[in-house]
């Protein structure tokens, strides 16, 4: 499903503020595979995704998506087939409009955005539908802006806009983090039944080491750049916090050094 | 009072372009004031030559190619937003010299839409009217389309537009153009009804549009979209019938342009003065919306 093969990502190159964000970054996540993602501040995980969505042209390797190479494509083109959500409950939605036109624009990906009519009848319909899968009861609320939500029912709506039209590959960069801990709970349950109904491939960056655990099929760990650590299957299953910090301390002979990530 | 209402009309029009491209480019667009005349320059110079209404369409199209102009240096040139308004504002102006020939026209003799409206009572204030309605009906129905709602987004959210696959870029663009379109053909339909174009008559035009937007959303509010749009139309109106005041307690017309700079400062400032203001606060903070 995805391959990232070499990657290699240098910000202010040939500077003294040079910062080499990722290099010798190989991964490849199958169809259907949920995979959680933690490190240290600063080791390259929200730029990987943002390599991987193309926000950020990478400097070196090769992005496969289904496949195809998508190294080069723009980041509105990636869009079509992968879906985002972001950590801050701001980025995700038009917080102007309504609901059901932040939906209808997020249903509109892929396809050309003609002159037709914005919200046609039957979109609203599904729309409702969608909506009350949430259980937030925000199906009672399509013609609310956005900006009168809260953070976790923002976020609970850019996750069913990111998923409306089933994208290849979901990215979420912390997308909990900024939610109290009820929300963040509520956030985590919803992706946990939207990806594995849908059987999404999933990359979830997270903080929080027993969510990292607690969720997904699969975790990696990233460091300066690198993914040093990759647990699935029954290892994982057998795994606790305490294994994961002893992990990294034994692949990179030091401890952890992350205040937030050892607190959580 | 009545050509207070006239002018507000045909005002509104340009008002409503401006309106449009703080929705997509997030930045005043300085290009306004040179679409203006740009418009009003190739209706003058169509007018003379016998075709008004071709004029108003060419006016339109200049605006609109105008624009797309400015969006593309932005765009692909990565000129900051404010910056390539300015430029093209300065450029436009050799051009609107070179269409006109000369710093004005008269058009006292020439052929004008305004000609058969003359014949029926109240004509000028129908067809102004009229216009103002075809042009409000438009974009409504055009900022519902899904190329609405995209375009609207851009405005808001970026992120989430080329998160949902579309291209910014070309939203920018398409806002842009539409915006400046809407610009020149209300400078277009000016040239007809003064029946005279001066060089430099788009000058202060982006902050009288300014003006017009916050004077109509903070009076006659912003939601849905429909009544955010008769809002500055009707801000345009109200803007007109202040400088009409003003110039009626003698004040010379020369100083309108530092009653509009006060206007928009004012409204502008207020919030930061006296918080709590919620609507003026967005406004003074970021693009209108
Ligand atoms: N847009 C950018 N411009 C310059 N440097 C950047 C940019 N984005 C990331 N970096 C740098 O790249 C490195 C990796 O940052 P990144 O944000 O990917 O880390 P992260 O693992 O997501 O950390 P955190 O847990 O703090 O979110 C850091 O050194 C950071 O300073
Ligand atoms: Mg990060």
């Amino acid at each position: 499903m995805l391959e990232l093969e070499n990657i290699k990502k240098v910000f202010f190159p040939g500077t003294i503020n040079e910062r080499i964000a990722l290099q010798n970054l190989n991964l490849t996540v199958s169809e259907g595979e949920f995979v959680t993602v933690i490190g240290e501040n600063g080791a390259g995980k929200s730029t990987m995704l943002n390599v991987i969505s193309g926000v950020h042209p990478a400097d070196g390797g090769r992005i496969l998506l289904d496949g195809e190479d998508i190294s080069r494509q723009k980041e509105y083109k990636r869009s079509r087939h992968i879906g985002r959500v972001f950590q801050d409950p701001l980025k995700g939605t038009a917080f102007d409009m309504t609901i059901e036109e932040n939906l209808s624009i997020a249903l509109g990906k892929g396809a050309a955005r003609g002159l037709t009519p914005g919200i046609p009848r039957a979109a609203r319909e599904m729309f409702r539908e969608r909506l009350s899968l949430l259980g937030i009861g925000l199906e009672q609320r399509m013609k609310h802006k956005v900006g009168l939500l809260s953070g976790g029912q923002r976020q609970a709506l850019t996750l069913l806009m990111a998923t409306i039209v089933r994208p290849k590959l979901l990215l979420l960069d912390e997308h909990t983090a900024a939610l109290d801990p009820g929300a963040a709970d509520t956030v985590n349950e919803l992706t946990t039944k939207i990806v594995t109904e849908n059987n999404i491939a999933t990359l979830m960056v997270t903080h929080n080491m027993s969510s990292a655990l607690a969720y997904g099929t699969r975790t990696i760990m990233m460091s300066e750049g690198t993914i040093v650590l990759d647990v699935s299957g029954a290892e994982r299953g057998a795994m606790t916090v305490a294994d994961l910090i002893a992990k990294f301390a034994e692949k990179k002979g030091r401890a952890l050094d992350d205040d937030k990530l050892l607190l959580s | 009072m009545k050509t207070a209402y006239e002018l507000g009309a045909i005002y509104a029009v340009m008002a409503l372009g401006v309106f449009i491209s703080y929705r997509t480019l997030d930045t005043p667009d300085l290009t306004v004031d040179s679409s203006f005349t740009l418009g009003a320059a190739c209706s003058a110079v169509f007018a003379l030559a016998g075709h008004p209404v071709i004029g108003l369409l060419v006016g339109f199209l200049a605006g609109g190619a105008a624009g797309a102009i400015t969006a593309l240096l932005n765009t692909k040139l990565k000129i900051a937003a404010l910056l390539s308004g300015i430029l093209m504002m300065l450029g436009l102006y050799s051009i609107n010299l070179r269409i006109m020939g000369q710093p004005n026209i008269s058009l006292a003799r020439a052929a004008n839409i305004f000609s058969i409206a003359d014949k029926i009572p109240n004509g000028k204030i129908i067809l102004s009217t009229g216009l103002l309605i075809i042009v409000v009906v438009a974009l409504w129905l055009f900022l519902n389309t899904k190329l609405g709602l995209a375009l609207r987004a851009t405005g808001d959210n970026e992120h989430m537009v080329r998160a949902s696959g579309v291209d910014t870029d070309t939203m920018k663009l398409i806002g842009m153009a539409v915006a400046n379109a809407l610009v020149a053909l209300s400078g277009s339909v000016m040239a007809q009804q003064q029946k005279f174009t001066d060089l430099n008559m788009g000058v202060g035009m982006v902050v009288i549009g300014l003006a017009s937007v916050i004077i109509g959303e903070v009076i006659f509010g912003t939601r849905p979209i429909l009544r955010r749009l008769i809002a500055v139309a009707l801000g345009s109106v109200v803007y007109r019938a202040v400088i009409g005041a003003a110039m009626q307690l003698g004040l010379p017309a020369s100083d309108m342009k530092l009653i509009t700079a006060v206007i928009v400062i004012v409204a502008l400032a207020l919030p930061n003065l006296f918080s709590g203001a919620g609507s003026l606060k967005k406004l003074s903070k970021g693009p209108v919306k």
